[in-house]
């Protein structure tokens, strides 16, 4: 049986105007996401990874963020030119997302069981009582390892990691069928971060929800996803199952300057390996291949011509360099 | 929480006491005879040092001041130096009179200031806010003493509607309290609106709007609560401020409150009227700030938590 389509980006643009220049944030992203399935996505800071998350959630901020080209379907419902009305519906229900900084992402004034219940009081009002909701709150704040008896209790009373598992239950409290989780753990330390994702991995699966999760850490999406699109400028450069991008042999140049950059236990190395220079300026995006300033591989066409997709079963990858083996 | 108030309530003697000592201090310091403004341009040396003797006025300095402080304790606060009569009869019915115009201005304000505060920042840049903007920018920077007369022109000479100074009933507070008014509202209205932009932004606002929340839901839920402390902070130190008198307003009115009191036992060096407006006003000023902070610690549980710790 094929498996549902439930999220469709497709060449999406978004732009970020200001007073003093346009930011060209996401130039062309396609992205699907089956039911129950995880995509991670991976790439620097700025590759558009966030805005891509927030327009899926509807929540570009307002005028400044603008869609300006592309279609995104989540679960038939056509989030660009939805009304607010039926965004509001979907948040939360269909879609949730979980942001980077747990410190700053609860309301300090708001006990955390009452920053649950919201979220059922604002989508399960019809099918759910008082009471109910009051037991469904209790109930999934055990599910992430926090007991009930704590809900009355204010963020300011909870560590780093108990703050983003409140998160994750609010996250999940409505059972959506869409998670983005925005770099759940970059602000949580190793040990934490690791019983967060083993949880929401857990979690995940109990629910069957399908999962977005946005990190920098390529051994974290080794672990917990199936698929992983590598971001580059604003563009999917690399997309493929986790064993197309981890053991396959043909990559999109970026996405093995990133593999060469994490450091081998094993060797001895004096230093990192880094990618040559900087993430081209998001105003002033260079022509042809965005990558092609900073490419080992290099080619003239790279400098004129934007790459299209090449695919090969399950991975694609945006870069002339296979250009040829297509035609052939 | 009790226990907080309670020891709140006691710091409040020390806190007297120094203000109390400090202002025997410059009322030592300035010049003049109590006992020759008493008695008059006419009275011969020998009268004067008489009087002198009688008051105490030739004792020591610290002896006069804890002779002073323990009258006072005692509800004792001498009598005027200007008309005679008891302190406590010339202060205590000008209070009512202070206390209700501070009371109405400040409740004007932020019945005005606060909803148009936040309609102004959620709305930003829209029509409303720049004519709100622009509106609490003007009132901000007009003196209150001009736009207390420029009101008195047009409402009391101009249409008749309203008595320029008479305070016997109530139409008589309304010029006043409009004039205090303008100014303390139109700092609400800018403060409330900067602070809740500031609120509106925070990434808490943002998962509140990823829940599915509406705007006036995360308004009125979310962000109003964080974003009133400060105005709440400033409502209260202008209001303790204005019930020690509102100097300028009570002049260009002639209202008879706390503050033409102080500056006429100032003038007149009435000091036993001065130090008891001024001490009335220290004690006001020191009130409302408790009261603030307990209000602070029901809206904001981080700071209820300091006091209960503390």
């Amino acid at each position: 049986m094929e498996k549902k389509k439930l999220l469709e980006i497709r060449n999406l643009h978004v732009q970020y105007k200001t007073d003093e220049a346009i930011v060209h944030a996401v130039n062309g992203v396609d992205l699907c996401v089956d039911e129950g399935e995880t995509l991670g996505l991976v790439g620097e800071t700025g590759a558009g990874k966030t805005t891509t998350a927030l327009t899926i959630m509807g929540l570009l901020p307002e005028r400044v963020g603008q869609v300006t080209e592309g279609e995104l379907y989540l679960n038939g419902v056509d989030v660009i030119h939805a009304p607010e009305g039926q965004l509001k519906m979907m948040r939360g229900a269909t879609a949730s997302m979980i942001f980077q900084d747990p410190m700053t992402s609860l309301n300090p004034v708001i006990p955390v069981g009452d920053q649950i219940l919201e979220v059922l009081e604002l989508h399960k009002k019809d099918k759910m009582s008082h009471s109910e909701m009051e037991a469904r709150v209790d109930q999934i704040l055990e599910m992430v390892g926090i007991p009930a008896a704590r809900k009355t209790e204010y963020p300011h009373q909870f560590s780093g990691g108990m703050k983003q598992r409140v998160v994750i239950a609010i996250a999940l409290a409505c059972e959506p069928l869409l998670l983005l989780a925005d770099e759940p753990t970059t602000a949580l330390d190793v040990t934490i971060q690791a019983q967060v994702l083993e949880m929401m991995r857990t979690l995940k699966k109990e629910l069957n929800t399908a999962m977005v999760l946005i990190t920098h850490d390529l051994g974290v999406v080794a672990r917990i996803c199936d698929r992983v699109g590598i971001m580059y400028a604003g563009e999917v450069v690399e997309i493929g199952t986790v064993e197309d991008i981890y053991t396959g042999e043909k990559h999109h140049p970026y996405t093995t300057g990133l593999f060469g950059a994490i450091p081998d236990l094993t060797k001895k190395t004096r230093r990192l390996n880094p990618i040559d220079g900087l993430m081209p300026d998001p105003t002033r995006l260079p022509s042809g291949c965005k990558f092609h300033d900073r490419c080992p591989h290099c080619m003239e066409i790279c400098k004129t011509a934007p790459p299209q997709d090449i695919t090969e079963g399950s991975h694609t990858i945006k870069c002339h360099l296979y250009d040829k083996e297509v035609q052939k | 929480m009790l226990k907080f108030v309670g020891k709140r309530l006691l710091m409040m003697i020390p806190v007297l006491l120094g203000i109390s000592f400090v202002l025997f201090a410059i009322v030592e310091f300035t010049p003049g005879d109590p006992a020759q403004l008493i008695l008059g341009e006419g009275a011969t040396r020998e009268e004067i040092e008489e009087l002198r003797e009688e008051m105490g006025l030739n004792d020591n300095f610290f002896v006069r001041y804890v002779r002073y402080v323990v009258d006072a304790v005692q509800g004792n606060f001498g009598t005027s130096y200007r008309t005679g009569k008891s302190v406590v009869d010339e202060v205590l019915p000008r209070f009512p009179v202070t206390l209700r115009l501070a009371f109405f201005g400040i409740a004007g304000a932020v019945i005005i200031g606060i909803p148009i505060g936040i309609i102004s920042a959620v709305k930003q840049y829209s029509k409303l806010d720049m004519v709100c903007t622009i509106t609490a920018l003007t009132l901000t920077s007009i003196p209150t003493f001009w736009l207390g007369l420029m009101l008195m022109l047009l409402f009391a000479l101009k249409l008749g509607w309203l008595p320029a100074t008479n305070v016997e009933n109530w139409t008589g507070y309304i010029l006043p309290c409009v004039t205090l008014t303008a100014g303390t509202m139109a700092m609400i209205l800018r403060m409330t609106r900067s602070t809740m932009l500031e609120t509106i932004r925070q990434d808490y606002i943002r998962t509140a709007r990823a829940k599915g929340a509406s705007t006036r839901r995360i308004v009125f839920k979310h962000a109003l609560r964080n974003a009133l402390l400060p105005v709440i902070t400033y409502v209260g130190m202008t209001f303790g401020i204005q019930l020690g008198g509102t100097v300028i307003i009570e002049s260009v009115f002639s209202v008879p409150g706390m503050g033409s009191l102080m500056i006429t036992s100032i003038r007149m060096k009435d000091s036993p009227v001065l130090m008891a407006s001024v001490l009335l006003a220290a004690f006001c000023a020191g009130l409302v700030n408790l009261f603030v902070d307990i209000l602070y610690s029901y809206i904001d549980p981080r700071i209820k938590s300091q006091y209960v710790k503390g």
